[in-house]
């Protein structure tokens, strides 16, 4: 099997010819006044893990619940395995949903909440009961099968909410923040649990989340949401590396801006920025013109400090600053290095070598980066 | 007086009053156990007490509880004549059966209407919810004789029912309405509904939407919804609403005697008879006590259920 080949099965997204699974079509959702979802067009593939990523109240819920039939669009169409959605009633959706609160039925037992779903189905009683016990076999919950919901720590309910929603074998999972309740570590381990889950079953997952981290950890794809609108759709690496605007640069992860004019359109491009003067960035010819004004974004971890200037090579930029600020976290450092017109440029070194000379407060340092490592944005 | 004497009497004050064994909470719990024994229990013995005393033409109109025998030794008087007497006339046990066949019948209806009214207003948007609960209590504004005189308007045989029916030839004879079981059920659901909507509404709103959204995303239905997620979790809400229907419902006296006929038998009037009319208290106390322990068993049976279940 090519290289190539390889991708476009394991990620469909990659291939113009793959037939998306799920299809949002221009979805607007107005409440009153407020448009909690303004024209969003999404495809997602078979088998993906989707996380819907941004702040509260970016619309990334009211998605969510659309697809699950709860709330109904303003304009626009929801299509799953290429069946239109519109008129279709929540019990009707191929589709399940794990809630943020996990919605558990406080007066039933963990088997009776799991079969509940099996049992409105048609299901014999024998067979959903089977069902449920391999289900909570899958979620490790087999010992607590008799249990009501409040006799149950967090991770376990929210493991018997997974186990409810994923044992009707829906085409498409929905999940809301579905580690928001847990403490930090919990939500560590359960983050590969899930991926563990939805690589067992191959069903497709769409997690919203505000959660960054969860969102790199989990997603295939990420789709960063604000104001009602998808910013970027990409993989994690993708709107890490290559965010297409401040917003999505800002939003995920650290990241140093700088605001100047194109003026020098062949690659590297070079922008002037001032103060600071010429910078070398990373860009594709002629996607952006002379003199139009645009910004940098810089990650702290792709800047090198040292103490002596290094040798001038093309595509470097470098600039001189003091030391403000330094914070040492183990296994990396953070700087704050004050540059030359006043500003703070956020820098962050790996501890990967011991050094028994590190740099430290109010030293005069240089920080060099390569052009690759600086993003235009024109937006 | 300032803070620090202030202390300082408190303090001293505990002490002497824990010296000999009454502390704060004894002080705290105390105040409603006063109320219950004065209000509740005095009444409760003094009613037990003439239950076994016989009738006399005296004041008051029974007899002592003791006598100085001819001998001077003190005699206690008391029989167990009354509850024996009650047990043998077809009459009383007739109207314990009547009062609890209407008590039941009207909490089953009160809960039919009320449900559905309780369960709107719980499902209405916030600003709206209060409006429509004030007129759910609204009619406590007005006398509740007048509610009950003004039903007599609609029901009697020229009243507004019967005009209307009457009027618009869906009838050609007016109905018999007043003085009918009918009247009674009408009046007793419609008094004592708001009773029934409160508890249950309490109840309602308190309901997560998520699990309606949660059943309905697993294919439930709306109606297999309501039965296997609101419902049982109202179960509270219900037995609250029914408690506060069931309970007046049973010892009603005033809208059976103005709504109800001569054979509507309930034992509320079958009481006010026996004080009023027969002078006989010992019966009419005994007829009381045996009331209370109907109304007392269901609840004290439900009571326990409901520790139950939240042992469970």
């Amino acid at each position: 099997m090519s290289d190539s080949a390889l991708a476009a099965d394991t990620k469909p997204w990659r291939s113009a010819a793959a037939r998306p699974f799920i299809s949002i079509r221009n979805i607007t959702k107005r409440f009153d006044d407020v448009t909690a979802v303004d024209d969003v067009s999404l495809d997602i593939y078979q088998g993906e893990l989707f996380c819907l990523l941004g702040g509260s109240g970016c619309g990334k819920s009211t998605l969510l619940r659309m697809m699950a039939g709860f709330e109904t669009p303003t304009a626009g169409q929801i299509l799953i395995d290429g069946q239109d959605m519109a008129g279709v009633p929540a019990d009707k959706r191929p589709t399940n949903m794990m809630f943020q609160s996990y919605a558990l039925f406080p007066h039933m037992s963990v088997e009776k909440n799991v079969a509940y779903g099996l049992l409105r189905e048609g299901k014999s009683r024998a067979e959903a009961y089977g069902r449920v016990a391999e289900m909570l076999k899958l979620v490790k919950l087999e010992a607590q099968a008799r249990r009501k919901p409040h006799q149950l720590s967090g991770g376990q309910r929210q493991r018997v909410a997974l186990a409810r929603a994923l044992v009707k074998q829906p085409k498409l999972l929905l999940l809301d923040e579905p580690l928001g309740a847990l403490d930090k570590k919990l939500r560590e381990e359960t983050q590969f649990e899930l991926i563990r889950i939805q690589e067992t079953l191959g069903v497709t997952f769409i997690v919203v989340t505000h959660d960054q981290d969860e969102a790199m950890t989990l997603a295939t794809r990420i789709g960063v949401m604000n104001e009602g609108v998808i910013r970027q759709i990409g993989e994690p690496r993708e709107i890490y590396e290559s965010p297409n605007s401040r917003y999505v640069a800002d939003f995920i992860g650290s990241v140093n801006l700088f605001e100047g004019q194109v003026a020098d359109t062949a690659a590297p491009i070079a922008v002037e920025t001032g103060d600071l003067g010429v910078m070398q960035a990373q860009g594709s010819d002629g996607s952006v013109t002379a003199g139009q004004t645009v910004w940098l974004a810089l990650r702290p971890e792709r800047i090198a400090l040292s103490r002596a200037e290094p040798a001038a090579k093309p595509g470097l930029n470098v600039l001189p600053g003091v030391v403000e600020d330094v914070a040492y976290m183990g296994h990396m450092s953070h700087f704050r290095v004050r540059l030359a017109n006043g500003r703070m440029l956020r820098v962050t070194m790996s501890n990967r070598l011991h050094d028994e000379d590190p740099i430290t407060w109010d030293e005069a340092v240089f920080a060099s980066w390569a052009a690759s490592a600086m993003r235009v944005l024109v937006e | 007086m300032s803070a620090l004497t202030q202390n300082v009497l408190w303090r001293g004050t505990a002490r002497v009053m824990g010296l000999v064994g009454i502390r704060g909470r004894t002080l705290v719990i105390a105040v409603p156990m006063l109320w219950l024994l004065l209000f509740f229990l005095v009444p409760f013995v003094v009613l037990g007490r003439i239950s076994l005393a016989e009738p006399m033409i005296a004041r008051p109109p029974y007899s002592p509880l003791w006598e100085r025998g001819p001998d001077g030794s003190l005699q206690i008087i008391a029989s167990l004549e009354n509850y024996r007497f009650l047990l043998s006339d077809a009459l009383y046990r007739n109207a314990y059966l009547s009062s609890i066949r209407i008590a039941v019948v009207s909490t089953v209806f009160a809960l039919l209407i009320g449900y559905p009214i309780a369960y709107f207003i719980a499902r209405s948007p916030e600003p709206r919810r209060s409006v429509l609960l004030l007129m759910v209590i609204l009619p406590f504004w007005t006398s509740f004789l007048l509610r009950v005189y003004a039903w007599m308007g609609f029901l009697r045989r020229e009243g507004v029912i019967n005009n209307t029916l009457v009027g618009l030839g869906v009838i050609d004879e007016p109905l018999v309405l007043m003085q009918t079981d009918l009247a009674v059920y009408i009046g007793i659901v419609y008094t004592y509904l708001p009773f029934m909507i409160l508890p249950l509404y309490a109840n309602l709103v308190k309901l997560d939407s998520a699990l309606l959204e949660a059943a309905g995303d697993l294919g439930a239905s709306p109606m297999v919804t309501f039965f296997t997620v609101t419902l049982p979790l109202s179960l509270p809400g219900i037995v609250a609403g029914s408690m506060l229907v069931f309970i007046p419902a049973i010892g009603e006296y005033v809208i059976p005697a103005l709504l109800g006929g001569p054979d509507t038998l309930m034992i509320g009037r079958v009481l006010w008879d026996e004080f009023f009319s027969s002078r006989d208290w010992p019966v009419a106390s005994a007829v009381a006590i045996v009331m209370l322990f109907l109304v007392v068993a269901p609840i004290m049976w439900l009571q326990s259920v409901q520790n139950r279940r939240a042992l469970d």
